[in-house]
């Protein structure tokens, strides 16, 4: 019994010192009553060292928290208690948060720089007017490769991964929207359809690729491409950016009939507290010194036009991640299609998940 | 005195009702509301009618029972020898040292060990065989699912051979019983509650694997686990996924009493 008691004294005294001992680390960064400005935003989305160069331009004291996907960070700031100043969605997200009234309209005159933002990536159907969301990095849904099984320049169209040849070698992305509108762009038919019947000639058309497919995965992709385990993965251009970097016998291809095009934009939640620290931050993220610096750092394609034209000319050049003109027009966002015809779009890739062997 | 007794009940009656009896409830009020908050029964409607819910229900049994027979086969002989070994404390704690390792880093060693390049394809390799698939099928699966489970079997098992008097043993070899004959008529039923509590430990939280179905069996394997997380996280279609959270609690509650019932009949006083 005395032993007991001792143990547990032990470890409550152990606790205590460790508590203490964490409150002293934390403690220079809550000192200097600076205001501060609480950015939420996707893990290693953003240069640190812009942070660092806010801080000291600003003078505000930047808290910077992450999240994994959007529906994480939809839910955290649903419920409410959270401050963040800043968080950066996906594009069907911001249409989802700004139905909730989750969002603030920005300020546009507190975000002069703006105007460097090309014009082909403002006004789209998720934000029309763009007075509650701001591009941060763009890019598309695709084909990685691996030249060690795959024949370079053999795979262009989203037909291709059809092939007997390709048996039990493709990594497929675990996102209903993405998996579906591959199907259904190879149909010929548009990524936010909503007719039932091309629906499930879409799903007929996924199950038949069934054979060929070796996992339905998403994070873990990344792992597998980079240790040459799979052959094809169809995945989201930055991710692919991150497995070419580890990998060289990769590629990427952005299928010229179409596929997704994305974006992930800077807003302002209706529970922000420092709204002018946070516009203030947005513009100088798109100051093209520094959108440059960080589309170098993060790897993902910038729509700031200005910053496009400091890059060097291998990435700005690279196809893969800027693709043409005509593959670009091909492109399709996806619009928020409801609650009712997104369950469907999940539950006939469920379906898919289940039966297709 | 009794007011004092039952002072000291509160945190523990206030525990229940927070983290028991609460979410229960609000999972059940899910399952019984649409997304206006009206009062339905179609969530319910829609599960049984769906084929692709109830083939999910049955690959989830289905799934959950051969882990546990498989875990079972495998631990049984392994806690009786364990019983009659010299350095007992040492083997167990061999035995249950995995389980001390995260359920997610055991699940990516478990990639590395059965991937294209990883130690099994090598040692094939040296062969001549291979690169042979495993990462990504039932097998994988079930084996990594197994792999895990096996301490949670192998402790209620060992403590309850243990528990049995060797005198009835010897009793049943002296009396001339054959070596199956004293497995079949002594051991077995004496040992049945720790098996019954082993099979409990691990055929309940197999129903509704899903990391694993996603990590080792690269989401081929689809479980009732899958859609719930697929409603919470993916649709946010919360109602929906609250029924089929009430359709696995009840499965378990069959379950528990299917096992603890035979469990209370075959009791045995010595």
């Amino acid at each position: 019994m005395k032993k007991i008691f001792i143990a547990i004294i032990s470890i409550l005294l152990v606790c205590l010192g460790l508590a203490g001992l964490a409150n002293h680390l934390e403690k220079p960064t809550a000192e200097g009553k600076k205001q501060s400005l609480i950015i939420y935003n996707w893990g290693d989305y953003l240069d640190p060292k812009l942070i660092k160069k806010f801080e000291k331009q600003s003078g505000y004291h930047v808290v910077y928290e992450t999240f994994d996907s959007n529906e994480a960070m939809y839910t955290k700031i649903k419920q409410g208690g959270t401050a963040y100043d800043l968080t950066i969605p996906s594009e069907y997200m911001v249409t989802k948060m700004r139905k909730a009234h989750l969002l603030d309209r920005l300020n546009k005159q507190k975000i002069p720089n703006m105007k460097y933002i090309g014009k082909s990536f403002l006004h789209k159907s998720f934000d029309a007017e763009n007075d509650y969301s701001v591009p941060y990095f763009w890019g598309t849904l695709g084909i990685v490769y691996n030249d060690k099984f795959v024949k370079k320049g053999a795979i262009k169209n989203w037909n291709d991964l059809w092939s007997k040849k390709y048996h039990h070698q493709i990594l497929l992305v675990d996102s209903a929207r993405d998996a579906m509108g591959m199907s259904l762009v190879s149909l010929g038919y548009s990524m936010n359809t909503t007719s039932s019947m091309k629906l499930h000639l879409a799903q007929t058309k996924l199950d038949g690729l069934g054979p060929n497919i070796k996992a339905i995965i998403s994070d873990e992709m990344r792992m597998y491409m980079i240790q040459n385990e799979a052959a094809i993965g169809v995945t989201w251009s930055g991710e692919a950016y991150e497995m070419m970097e580890s990998n060289s016998h990769l590629h990427y291809v952005v299928p010229k009939e179409g596929s997704n095009l994305w974006f992930d934009n800077f807003v302002v939640p209706k529970t922000a507290k420092n709204k002018k620290a946070a516009f203030e931050f947005i513009n100088f993220m798109l100051e093209p010194k520094n959108a440059a610096q960080n589309a170098r750092y993060v790897g993902y394609a910038t729509p700031n036009v200005a910053a496009q034209k400091l890059l060097p000319k291998y990435i700005r050049e690279d196809r893969q991640f800027y693709p043409d003109q005509t593959t670009l027009r091909h492109l399709q966002v996806f619009k928020d299609l409801g609650p009712k015809k997104t369950q469907e779009y999940n539950d006939l890739f469920l379906e898919f998940k289940m039966y297709a062997r | 005195m009794r007011t004092r007794k039952a002072l000291f009940l509160i945190p523990y009656l206030l525990w229940i009702f927070l983290f028991v009896i609460l979410p229960i409830l609000l999972i059940l009020w899910y399952s019984f509301t649409d997304s206006n908050r009206s009062f339905t029964l179609n969530n319910y409607v829609v599960f049984f009618r769906n084929g692709t819910f109830l083939r999910m229900m049955i690959n989830s049994f289905w799934y959950a029972m051969l882990i546990t027979l498989l875990t079972l086969v495998i631990s049984y002989p392994a806690a009786y020898f364990l019983t009659k070994m010299k350095n007992q404390q040492l083997w167990l704690l061999l035995i249950i040292l995995p389980t001390w390792i995260n359920l997610l880093l055991k699940a990516y060693a478990f990639i590395g060990i059965l991937g294209n390049n990883g130690l099994v394809n090598q040692f094939l390799h040296l062969f001549g065989i291979g690169p042979v698939n495993i990462l990504f099928t039932d097998f994988a699966f079930i084996f990594v699912a197994t792999y895990i489970e096996i301490p949670f079997m192998i402790l209620p098992i060992f403590n309850a051979i243990k528990e049995i008097n060797p005198a009835v043993i010897q009793a049943s070899e002296d009396l001339g019983a054959s070596r199956w004959q004293t497995f079949r008529y002594v051991l077995w039923p004496l040992s049945r509650p720790g098996v019954e509590s082993g099979v409990q430990a691990i055929f309940i939280p197999s129903l509704s694997l899903f990391m694993l179905t996603r990590l080792i069996g690269g989401n081929r394997v689809i479980t009732l686990g899958t859609a719930i997380e697929e409603y919470f996280m993916t649709t946010m279609n919360w109602n929906m996924g609250a029924t089929i959270g009430v359709i696995l609690i009840v499965l378990m509650v069959i379950v528990m009493l299917i096992t603890s019932r035979k469990a209370r009949r075959k009791k045995v006083d010595l």
